[in-house]
């Protein structure tokens, strides 16, 4: 099979799904189960949050999980500061069972752009106390190396605003920063839509993670299998190696042998 | 004896990690807990005493992207 032997390896561990999922903004559990079953994601985001000690007939997410079938990556959301991200992550990984982390350290609450001083700081001391990092990060080669230098897993650069559907905004970055590190590029926020996730691996990304793209679609388990589709072939593509672009046309049937 | 819960304040008798969450019904495995800006290990839960002042802080995995 074309597929069998292009896993994704992160820190030496091995995927066949290339598309990573979150799990927030879904209308139910349920629907939220469905779609992640759709996607073939292996990877899970979630976030780390305060216990409601008053409400505790609340359903858990995790009553809803398969850990067995799913490695999750808990996230740092919401988090501005160094301090703050390093902090959930040490909580994340008490409350997990692994020592992968998705570090976002924001820098502005309209655009959730990051803030990548706070967050090569996060990252430094992170890695030291042994976690591996997956950073979501502007698509700015040079913090891209950065984060690569300090020991991070991969980098995974926004495609556009997180929620926006923008979609691959800048696929010139993306082309440098794959030339720029040897981490696995995983492209993280914006995607809107298949065409997306495809765009973001013909480019040569070697996953996509999406949250809203799926969760906010109108019918949210449908988008999820257009994604897990998408995603399968963009990489195909990428690897069947595209013809090139031509401003002439090249005719496809032969010149000769034609009625006079 | 006074003490912060999840930025809250709060009243309770001096109990355990271990009590107080089997009292506030949470179960200890699907949570990470934070007593004084220090990660406190599960192993710890049972022999910890909560103290007056201590501030303490549970959480747990929801969903996010």
């Amino acid at each position: 099979m074309l597929e069998k032997n292009d896993k994704l390896v992160i820190a030496g561990r091995e995927f066949d799904s290339r598309l990573m999922v979150g799990t927030g903004k879904y209308a139910d559990f349920p629907q939220m189960v469905a779609a992640i079953e759709a996607s073939g994601a292996q990877i899970i985001t979630v976030a780390v949050r305060r216990v409601n000690i008053t409400d505790r007939n609340k359903e858990s997410l995790l009553d809803h999980i398969d850990l067995k079938k799913y490695t999750l990556l808990p996230n740092t959301a919401g988090c501005y500061s160094a301090e703050d991200a390093i902090r959930t992550c040490r909580l994340a990984r008490e409350a997990g069972l692994s020592d992968f982390v998705k570090l976002e350290v924001l820098g502005d609450e309209k655009t959730l752009f990051p803030n990548n001083e706070e967050l090569l700081k996060a990252a430094a001391v992170l890695i030291k106390e042994g976690f591996t990092v997956l950073p979501y990060t502007s698509d700015d080669p040079i913090v891209c190396r950065r984060l690569e230098d300090l020991g991070c897993a991969a980098v995974m650069p926004l495609g556009a605003p997180i929620g926006s559907g923008l979609g691959i905004r800048n696929p010139y970055n993306l082309r440098i920063i794959l030339d720029t590190v040897k981490v696995p590029v995983i492209v993280d926020a914006g995607v809107g839509t298949a065409s997306d996730a495809a765009i973001a691996m013909e480019l040569g990304c070697h996953g996509v993670l999406m949250n809203t793209g799926i969760a906010g679609a109108q019918d949210p388990v449908a988008m999820a299998l257009a994604m897990n589709l998408a995603v399968r072939a963009g990489r195909l593509a990428f690897r069947a190696g595209r013809i090139p672009m031509k401003l002439h046309a090249n005719a496809s049937s032969p010149l000769s042998g034609l009625i006079a | 004896m006074n003490i912060t819960i999840n930025g809250e304040a709060a009243t309770i008798d001096p109990l355990s990690v271990q009590e107080y969450l089997e009292q506030l019904g949470i179960d200890p495995r699907r949570v990470a807990v934070e007593l004084n800006r220090e990660i406190l290990p599960k192993g710890a839960y049972p022999g910890t005493a909560l103290k007056e002042g201590d501030s303490i802080e549970i959480v747990h995995f929801v969903g996010g992207g």
